[in-house]
């Protein structure tokens, strides 16, 4: 029995562990694509992005493990600029075909850029004495790393509550996301949101995408490989919702960890029909707006 | 859909107009020509040319619900991959492996799901209905990866043993007997899809492409004819599936997976959506280039092709044909003083 609850002490941490991954690079999508209806499939390419930027900057300029996360992470949301101005913001009355196709074709060429310069294969870095090894919580004794990465997205959650329920441009990005034309005609300046929570969103994921070097492995199908899963969590979740991409990223963690660990075969399965299940019932999303 | 007479530019007669549409045109003999005359200058491609034939029949499919419907989706690979495990299936654990039969079996396979899925998922669209049909085919994967007994899970379906053509033409290594008759049956499925198009049910599907409200206002069963052509086209999609698992003799995963429901649509669009031959001729550039290019660096080949959906989403949106539309509209307004 005592070895029952251990197992599956360890299998919630360890799912709890990746639906804060998949909180933190899903998060953004959700806010972008409520904001500005944009079926942005190239996110997790931003996120692959962050991973690699951080690789490099810690094994070719040797900048110590949270710089790098931070860095990577700023490096990444000026990047997306002029991706939002120049190629995005052409496509935002579009249908979502047109949408699809273009953010596809993104990440084509990014997995290629990144196969080009950095090879094929899975990269590594190394972490940190202090995130090495087991770290007893008290409760229980836990791998340090993932233990830094829950905290990591717990820090984010309270951090971005903060900021969309506290202040003035969370307010805004608010009022945006639920009647973008009254919020343009009170004399918000959508454009600038558009530019901000984009850069936000993508820093986000490469903030995720940093995280996930260690847990996920980082190689150049990252973001296709994960792609499904970010558009789950945003969908299910509910477009713009950040309680939904928490409550969803949290399901999907666990309930694939879960899977994986006690049903190896069919552990995916469960997953695309919980996700179809909830959609057919809330197209909207769980906590999504009708 | 009824044009009304007061919209200009049309003929006063209705018959004459629709005629004239429909009417075969001298140019639509190309692609066949092409195909045929394929045959006798590069006989040692044909593997190759078949299985661009099976996509053609492929993106054929998916042309009518996107190009007509406008049912934008990420899981028709969903209906290709039913087709082609039906097919082999119903060699590898039943022993029948009469070719055209056989086919057949796949496309009806395909309809049936698609009728069933069609059902359930044309009653939502935007976002949730891309991600219900990406969701579908990922399930219908990992189901058939869970039913290891029945499709041989991860590692394919094998046993597929496929009789002679008409009981006399054999399967050849160079993929002679294939190749003639895949383009017979893309033949077969173009007449359908041809004639669908230009049928009264083929311009309210574009009605409802056009404007669904407009649709259900002047009492339109949208639903009802969603769920026809989406029927239609996957089972269309299913025998290609059908055709795939004869030529190969075998089936893996790979048939449903995200790739192959994402490459069809890149290759539709590229061709030009809402065109039929749009299918034809971005299969044909698609494959050929992934052949010669994927061979020279698979990384060039990657960027090139997304690079081209970028520029195609961005400046030229009816694909090739679209641009090559463009062209000779624009030389025609050159030659005319």
């Amino acid at each position: 029995m005592e070895q029952f609850a251990k197992a599956a002490i360890s299998i919630l941490f360890d799912g709890v562990a990746y639906a804060m991954l998949l909180f933190i690079i899903s998060v953004g999508l959700s806010i972008t694509m409520g904001l500005m209806g944009f079926a942005n499939l190239a996110h997790g390419a931003f996120a692959m992005l962050g991973g690699y930027v951080m690789v490099s900057l810690m094994l070719k300029a040797g900048v110590p493990f949270l710089l790098a996360l931070v860095l990577a992470a700023i490096i990444v949301a000026l990047i997306s600029v002029p991706f939002e101005r120049y190629l995005y913001r052409r496509l935002y009355k579009a249908g979502e075909l047109d949408q699809v196709l273009l953010s596809i074709g993104l990440v084509f060429m990014a997995t290629a850029t990144i196969t080009f310069f950095f090879g094929p294969s899975t990269v590594s870095i190394s972490v940190p004495e202090f995130l090495k090894g087991q770290v007893n919580l008290g409760f229980g004794i836990f791998p340090a790393y993932r233990t830094f990465t829950i905290a990591v997205g717990l820090v984010m959650i309270v951090a971005l509550w903060y900021g969309f329920e506290r202040t003035i441009t969370g307010a805004k990005i608010r009022a945006a996301v639920d009647n973008r034309r009254m919020a343009q005609s009170i004399g918000i300046d959508v454009d600038r949101l558009f530019v901000i929570t984009f850069a936000f969103g993508s820093g986000l994921a490469a903030l995720g995408g940093g995280l996930a070097i260690e847990i996920l492995g980082m190689s150049p199908t990252f973001a296709l490989t994960y792609l499904v899963f970010f558009l789950i969590v945003v969908a299910v979740g509910g477009l713009g919702s950040i309680r939904g991409a928490f409550v969803a990223a949290l399901v999907l963690g666990i309930i694939d960890t879960a899977g994986k660990y006690l049903w190896p075969d069919g552990g995916a399965f469960f997953i695309y029909a919980v996700t179809i299940g909830i959609l057919l019932i809330k197209p909207e999303g769980l906590f999504g707006k009708a | 859909m009824t044009d009304t007479p007061s919209d200009s530019g049309f003929t006063p007669d209705a018959r004459l107009y629709f005629r004239a549409r429909e009417g075969w045109r001298w140019a639509e003999a190309l692609p066949w020509i092409v195909a045929i005359a394929a045959f006798f200058v590069f006989p040692d491609y044909m593997a190759l040319g078949t299985q661009i034939l099976i996509a053609i029949i492929f993106a054929l499919s998916l042309d009518l619900i996107l190009g007509y419907a406008g049912i934008v989706t990420l899981g028709h690979a969903a209906y290709f991959g039913a087709g082609a495990y039906a097919t082999g299936m119903l060699s590898a654990h039943l022993g029948w492996g009469e070719p055209i039969s056989a086919m057949l079996f796949g496309g009806l396979v395909g309809a049936a799901l698609g009728f069933l899925s069609g059902w359930v998922l044309l009653r939502y669209h935007g976002l949730t209905l891309l991600m219900l049909t990406l969701a579908t085919a990922i399930l219908l994967m990992e189901g058939a990866n869970a039913a290891e007994y029945w499709t041989g899970g991860f590692d394919g379906l094998v046993g597929i043993s496929i009789w002679p053509l008409f009981n006399h033409f054999e399967y050849d290594l160079w993929g002679h007997t294939y190749y003639w008759y895949a383009l017979a049956v893309l033949f077969c499925c173009f007449l359908v899809a041809r004639r669908i198009v230009h049928s009264s049910f083929g311009r309210s599907l574009v009605g409802i492409k056009g404007n669904v409200n407009r649709m259900h206002a002047i009492g339109t069963p949208v639903h009802g004819k969603l769920v026809k052509i989406y029927t239609i086209s996957a089972g269309m999609a299913g025998i290609a599936g059908g055709l795939f698992a004869e030529s190969n003799a075998y089936v893996t995963l790979d048939v449903m997976s995200f790739a192959r429901s994402g490459t069809v649509l890149i290759m539709l669009v590229l061709g030009g959506t809402g065109r039929l031959y749009g299918a034809f001729l971005g299969t044909v550039v698609y494959l050929v280039l992934e052949d010669e290019l994927a061979k020279l660096s698979p990384e060039f080949w990657e960027f090139g092709i997304g690079l081209l959906l970028v520029v195609v989403v961005l400046f030229m949106r009816g694909g090739m044909l679209g641009a090559l539309d463009d062209l000779v509209a624009w030389a025609r307004g050159k030659g005319k003083p």
